[in-house]
């Protein structure tokens, strides 16, 4: 089993979902960024996607497109990135290290280049945001030719008449973007989150993890009954974004709340 | 069976069923949006085969925007620059008047055919990017035509920049949507229309204002766009018996471009010629991506692009807002690699040369994208011999540009 799989199988069998953390590479910048990936390891996240910044974030809120330019201002190049994951590697040899972003900056170099990078610096999987299935040939290929998965994403707009082309290819896990819209405040109805998730797990084994709009323990804690994973970014850039290089135990103790919530009740009150 | 480099029969068969343009094009956006553009897809196509939507749109061209316009014979500018060339040499001039146009600029016959597509596809609301504000003013147009609500994203530079367009716009009853994002200009604000779009796909279309993004956008605006081409062929046939020698067009996105060019891909003997913004120059600040740029991914098409080595996109300058975009059309980097058209980079100086030599030698303000084209014409003309013609696309009217160019001339209003 791949780091992925593991992870999945393990929170499985201690009745939870995982909790999927983001951050922006190189927020504030590239030296800061080391200690807060290990702040959300230590605060209790099993997956860690690790953004790529890019000048122009479309499928971006104002948390993370702010966070791209803070990470692009500060003089972030892709190479940091890939020192950063490798050197993630090192410190966390079980955590799952997704990347996330946009097209351009992943194949700039072609896609074998950043397939190789990818490979050598431990990364487990990559999430292109304007690489739909339609396009799978320009990165999917490589990538699984490397043994790094290449996550597809399904939307509320992805009707039972595509969810066949968006799974076919998939691997990793899906996620399902539970808002149509952006990263950032904008949320779905836990009504309409539970209906999407009946359907895809209908529709595939991958393990389904949820994002977009997820903010509180509360919400993390609701999803997870659902859902195999969680995904929050945007509460967690907010808090980089307004603490800076300091953020790494404000990035930990909120993190805490939202693995804590996470917890199946029988151990929460064991504990 | 055809080898990688043998063209297809026609060059007018473009894209492939998957929107490419030879390597160009696609359709790279988030998924929220796929479901949506395969559909307008579908709608297109049967809007195309179905004669009620061609019969619509030719008569709100003929009745509204004012077509044909006329294919105009620059004799003033002709003998000018005849009498600066060699003897025997200096082509014939011909404008072709899209500045006559309502709204100024060849931006309406794109946005008539979109709010046609719009209304089929039952959306009442519509949004739209705007660098100069053409695109805007247009689209806010056919929105009060058409009874639609208007949303148009500005960089708030430009809102800055272009205060008479913003002001036309809310008399047309659109709502202007400062960007402050990223550079504050054109690229920001079709990243906020990306994202508006993105979170209201249920009730809302983009009327994209040039011949880029996603397919089948580059597909249906150089379709749309066509009817410059169409009739400046039919005008040129009756005018002087024969087809011009060349064309020659300024190049933004490429829509007004591509619609001059495309009825002529498959004849041979029509040069073409695509007009750059070269700013300050290629090595200073520029737009032409196409000189200048490397192939990539933005806006949801494979394209040239102004980016550095990482992929990050790097700013365009041009002293033409129209022109000031670090991308471009697919087709036209797919027709650039393939050689059927030259592409031309003019520098923000020689635009403004050509601004004032036009207007005083046949009393038309051009448009500062069209005045990129007419000084490349200068170059060129006296290069050719005499019984050749060159068509210029003139793509707006300068009423909209007097206070840039009243700047960069350090003269007082
Ligand atoms: C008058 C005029 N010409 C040309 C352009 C460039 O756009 P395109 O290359 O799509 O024709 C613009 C864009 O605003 C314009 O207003």
């Amino acid at each position: 089993m791949d780091r992925l799989a593991s992870r999945f199988a393990a929170c499985k069998a201690q009745g939870r979902a995982a909790l999927i953390t983001f951050v922006t590479g190189g927020d504030p910048d590239v030296a800061a960024t080391p200690a807060i990936l290990d702040a959300l390891v230590a605060g209790g996240a099993d997956i860690i996607e690790l953004g790529m910044p890019f000048t122009d974030p479309m499928a971006d809120g104002p948390a993370i497109e702010l966070a791209n330019l803070r990470s692009l201002g500060s003089g972030t190049k892709t190479t940091h990135i890939f020192a950063i994951a490798t050197d993630f590697r090192a410190r966390h040899p079980d955590t799952p290290l997704i990347l996330m972003g946009y097209a351009n900056p992943m194949l700039v170099r072609g896609s074998g280049w950043f397939a190789d990078q990818c490979k050598a610096a431990g990364v487990d999987g990559v999430i292109c945001v304007d690489i739909p299935p339609e396009e799978d040939g320009e990165l999917g290929p490589t990538l699984r030719a490397a043994g790094v998965h290449l996550v597809r994403l399904a939307t509320p707009t992805t009707d039972a008449a595509r969810l066949p082309a968006v799974l076919n290819g998939a691997s990793g896990f899906l996620y399902h973007v539970s808002v149509a819209g952006i990263t950032g405040k904008q949320q779905a109805a836990q009504a309409s989150i539970e209906l999407a998730v009946e359907k895809l797990k209908a529709a595939t084994d991958l393990p389904i993890a949820v994002g977009f709009g997820v903010r509180t323990p509360e919400q993390a804690a609701a999803i997870g009954r659902i859902a195999d994973g969680v995904v929050v970014g945007s509460a967690i850039v907010d808090i980089v974004g307004s603490h800076g290089d300091a953020a790494a135990p404000f990035v930990q103790h909120f993190v805490a709340s939202l693995s804590g919530a996470l917890l199946p009740r029988t151990q929460e009150t064991a504990a | 069976m055809t080898d990688t480099i043998s063209l297809p029969n026609s060059l007018r068969s473009q894209p492939d069923a998957n929107g490419h343009f030879g390597a160009f094009g696609g359709r790279y956006v988030a998924e929220t949006l796929m479901p949506l553009i395969i559909e307008l897809e579908r709608v297109y196509k049967e809007a195309k085969a179905d004669p009620a939507f061609d019969a619509e749109f030719a008569e709100l061209l003929r009745s509204y925007v004012g077509r044909p316009n006329p294919l105009y014979y620059a004799g003033r500018l002709t003998e000018a620059l005849r009498a600066k060339a060699a003897p025997g040499k200096g082509a014939k001039i011909y404008l072709k008047r899209e500045e006559l146009n309502h709204t100024g600029a060849h931006k309406i016959n794109n946005c008539i055919g979109q709010a046609l597509l719009a209304r089929r596809m039952g959306k009442k609301k519509v949004i739209a990017e705007t660098g100069a504000g053409q695109h805007g003013v247009a689209t806010a147009t056919v929105a009060a035509l058409f009874g639609m609500e208007c949303k148009i994203f500005m960089g708030a530079k430009d809102v800055e920049r272009q205060k008479p367009n913003v002001f036309r716009m809310k008399l047309l009853g659109a709502e202007v949507i400062p960007v402050h994002s990223g550079s504050a200009t054109l690229k920001d604000s079709m990243n906020d229309a990306l994202r508006y779009w993105v979170s209201n796909v249920h009730d809302t279309f983009y009327i994209i204002g040039t011949a880029a993004g996603p397919h089948p956008y580059p597909e249906l605006v150089r379709d749309f766009q066509s009817i410059i081409g169409k009739e400046t062929r039919a005008q040129m046939l009756e005018a002087e018996g024969r087809l011009p020698d060349m064309l020659i067009a300024p190049v933004g996105g490429g829509s007004n471009a591509i619609g001059l060019f495309h009825p002529f891909l498959d004849d041979p003997e029509v040069a073409m010629i695509g007009v750059e913004a070269a700013g300050e120059g290629l090595d200073k600040k520029h737009a032409a991506s196409l000189a200048g740029g490397a192939s990539g991914i933005l806006h949801g098409n494979r394209t040239y692009l102004l980016q550095d080595e990482d992929g990050q996109i790097t700013e365009a300058h041009s002293i033409s807002a129209g022109l000031d975009y670090p991308g471009i059309g697919p087709e036209h980097s797919w027709l650039h690699e393939i050689g059927r058209v030259k592409y031309m980079p003019i520098k923000d100086e020689e635009a403004l040369e050509s601004f004032q030599t036009l207007s005083k030698l046949e009393g038309i303000i051009p448009a500062l994208e069209s005045a990129h084209a007419v000084a490349a014409a200068e170059q060129i003309a006296p290069t050719l011999d005499a019984d050749k013609i060159i068509v210029i696309n003139l793509s707006g009217r300068g009423d909209k540009d007097i206070f840039t160019v009243a700047d960069a001339l350090g003269a007082e209003m």
